[in-house]
């Protein structure tokens, strides 16, 4: 069995104190979602706030937050995924190459903008020796750490640190827009779903978990499994996937209790979402997420905060129903998400 | 469940040849691959050398029957030609017969192209297909794409260890059970972006690198592509297989010392090399031989010396770095040397450390000079370590008849 005994998550919402999250949503009207900015201090030195980018420090202070949590000083392993890394360090260094001909190089940026900085600041932060180690595969990238960690516990490890997280920038979202995936003018995220535009609206957020073989009185939840899948052909292979990913977990549909899903407010992306609710949970509770924290390849880790939280406090607010149906209880949920229909992945939680 | 994980496929396109066999000619024959740029447009040209792959990105489309007009990164066009060969030589026509996954390796990701047309993309209307293919993903899937792989994807990106990782997460998934075979391994090309940083760190050396040397000056970059099947016990007995060699043991520690450089006394590095041994039941005096990571830094040779002679409690195995022939690859360092390590044992050869001249004074160890012949070798210990701290040991072992 594997239980995650923390959750933190640092995202353009309340998301640091669950009960400050379900009283209101923050509101946006902007190109894309920023997160809030967290006060270091407890975490760090005023001027490795400064020095260290912003994925990186999120997730220094989201991992120490998890492992506070799950009692636990030292994890068996740390394991980050991001889509894209370090994405405004990258950009730094990368600018000033192309800008200044080679010439007058440091070397800051580029050392931060390798795509395990996160995992290696924490490790170097707590002095962690152990596995360590950062998936960079687009929307499958946060799923990829959370099957490494479950490879861990059957392997007989304790307890493991596993993150996802992804940073948004301007000249980033600039460039990427042209491609004509996001929403072209500034969004407001409480409409999200009323738009008739197409794109989606692109955000950014750092969560970090504790998965452990071990049930504690502060458990979130139950982990029963994890799958990823592919390039789906069409609803039919989707629909077969999840009916045998439910299968091999001895759960129906009617056992769902509330499904999250990875509405985006584009209606091609969301067509297979619409699809599966109402051909085969019509009557199950449905909440989306992605007017919080907006879309990016590791927004499911923010996903997997939020189920967390739903278990462990029995309560959601009104401001993520997709449908006004309410649960009696909430022991099992189920994640569905994909990331511009390249990457899906479905992930089914417990009440422990 | 797979106890035994079997390397059944190798792959490799370098500096030093564009498949398996110009590779092990030039290992063999003491042909070294690093020269002056001539593929990659930057002011270093003329004062970096690398070990750059010999074809430009028009030829190796061709070679794959992909036309020039269509977005594909050199890294991705390099990782599709050596899966391309692994496949082949692994004997696999149909690769949905079995559960078939792959995990790559990349730093650079599709840096290499993005960093030609980055400002036009920021600064202007201009718009090609390329705008798509930076992240690290898409390598992987254009790879995924190519072959029609389905099951199961992921990439991997720890700096210089990343694809000795993607060889670790690949038998896991194996034993695991979540799939019977899977490709491994990693690819990198060069980049300006990698070039002009490694250079602000100052550990490029001027002149083709001297691993292990005391008068080390700095490593050489170089791309590569090179990839492993890995198979389980299963499909090896269903389909008659006669593997290659046996992955028998993988760690994975972190050195937690400083993001680019190794501690002193190179603790992760010996972490890893322990825990690697731990892995594969073995004792450090069964290892014949280490593929060290060696890439020619005043601070890797000194840490991972260190970590060896530690380890190896004074007695350490034969070694050398192969990095003098290819350069340090990155993301296909780990998978390269470990098809490196598997060529030694097919062939009974240890290659040996090129350019090798004094020792290092602190301590007193002396890689292989001269090609070895008709050794037995029966495991070899392949060391990866990298930025961020992050280290990974193979141990690649004679098949137990």
């Amino acid at each position: 069995m594997i239980y995650i005994n923390g959750a933190a998550s640092i995202s353009p919402q309340n998301s640091l104190d669950f009960n400050e999250f379900v009283k209101k949503m923050l509101e946006y009207e902007d190109d894309f979602l920023k997160s809030i900015k967290p006060d270091c201090k407890e975490y760090m030195k005023p001027i490795q706030a400064r020095r260290l980018s912003k994925t990186v420090k999120n997730g220094i202070i989201c991992s120490r937050i998890a492992m506070q949590q799950a009692e636990i000083e030292m994890p068996d392993a740390v394991i980050f995924g991001t889509g894209l890394g370090i994405v405004l360090d990258t950009e730094k260094f990368l600018e000033k190459m192309l800008k200044d001909k080679e010439e007058y190089l440091t070397p800051t940026s580029f050392i931060q903008s390798t795509h395990n900085t996160v995992a290696a600041q924490i490790a170097q932060k707590i002095k962690c020796h152990n596995y360590n180690f950062t998936y960079v595969n687009r929307g499958f990238s946060f799923e990829s750490a959370l099957l490494d960690a479950v490879m861990h516990i059957k392997e007989a490890k304790k307890n493991i640190l596993i993150g996802g997280g992804d940073e948004m920038t301007e000249h980033y979202f600039h460039i990427i827009k042209k491609t004509g995936i996001w929403k072209q003018t500034p969004t407001k995220n409480t409409e999200l779903l009323n738009y008739k535009t197409n794109g989606v609206l692109c955000g950014e957020a750092v969560s970090f978990f504790i998965l452990s073989d071990e049930k504690k009185d502060e458990t979130f939840a139950e982990l029963k499994d994890i799958r990823m899948f592919y390039k789906p052909d069409n609803v039919s292979e989707i629909k077969t996937q999840i009916k045998d990913f439910l299968t091999k977990n001895n759960t129906e549909y009617s056992d769902i209790d509330l499904i999250i899903t990875g509405h985006t407010g584009d209606k091609n992306n969301d067509a297979v979402f619409e699809a599966i609710l109402s051909e085969n949970l019509p009557e199950t509770p449905a909440v989306y997420y992605k007017h919080l924290c907006g879309e990016f390849q590791t927004a499911n880790a923010f996903a997997f905060w939020l189920a967390n939280n739903i278990i462990k406090h029995q309560k959601y607010p009104d401001f993520i129903k997709l449908n006004d149906k309410n649960p009696e209880k909430i022991e099992t949920v189920l994640i569905y998400n994909h990331y511009f229909n390249i990457n899906h992945s479905l992930i089914l939680l417990s009440r422990p | 469940m797979s106890k035994k994980i079997y390397i059944s496929g190798i792959s490799a396109i370098s500096a030093i040849g564009n498949n398996v066999a110009e590779n092990f000619d030039a290992l063999i024959n003491q042909k070294s691959g690093i020269g002056k740029i001539t593929q990659l447009n930057t002011i270093h040209k003329n004062e970096i050398p690398v070990g750059e792959i010999k074809l430009s990105d028009k030829q190796l489309k061709e070679k794959l029957s992909i036309t020039d007009n269509q977005a594909y990164t050199r890294t991705a066009l390099l990782g599709i030609t050596a899966v391309k060969e692994a496949l082949k030589n692994a004997e696999i026509s149909e690769i949905n017969k079995y559960k078939t996954g792959i995990v790559s390796a990349t730093t650079v990701a599709g840096m290499t192209s993005s960093e030609k047309f980055y400002l036009d993309f920021l600064n202007t209307d201009f718009y090609n297909d390329f705008i798509k293919t930076h992240e690290a993903a898409d390598s992987t899937e254009k790879i995924a794409d190519y072959f029609g792989i389905k099951e199961f994807m992921t990439t991997v990106s720890t700096a210089c260890s990343s694809s000795a990782n993607a060889i670790m997460t690949g038998a896991r998934l194996i034993k695991n059970g979540l799939l019977d075979r899977v490709i491994v391994g990693g690819t990198d090309a060069l980049s300006k972006f990698t070039l002009n940083g490694f250079n602000t760190l100052i550990i490029l050396d001027r002149e083709p690198c001297k691993p292990f040397d005391n008068e080390r000056k700095g490593l050489n970059l170089g791309e590569a592509a090179a990839y492993l099947i890995l198979e389980s016990e299963d499909i090896v007995k269903k389909e008659h297989k006669k593997p290659l060699a046996e992955l028998s043991g993988y760690a994975n520690a972190n050195d937690a010392y400083h993001q680019t450089a190794s501690s002193p006394e190179g603790y992760g590095a010996s972490l890893a090399m322990l825990q690697a041994l731990e892995n594969a039941n073995l004792k450090p005096s069964e290892i014949d031989y280490i593929n060290v990571h060696g890439t020619g830094t005043a601070n890797n040779d000194l840490s991972e010396g260190r970590a060896m002679l530690k380890v190896f409690d004074n007695k350490v195995p034969k070694f050398s770095s192969t990095k003098a022939y290819t350069g340090h690859t990155l993301a296909a360092a780990g998978s390269l040397e470990a098809v490196y390590s598997v060529l030694s044992i097919q062939n009974k050869v240890i290659f040996p450390n090129l350019r090798f001249k004094n020792k290092i004074q602190e301590f007193n160890l002396i890689p292989e000079t001269e090609l070895i012949r008709n050794t037995d070798i029966k495991h070899i210990m392949s060391n990866s370590f990298g930025f961020g701290g992050n280290g990974t040991v193979l141990i690649i072992s004679e098949i137990n008849q």
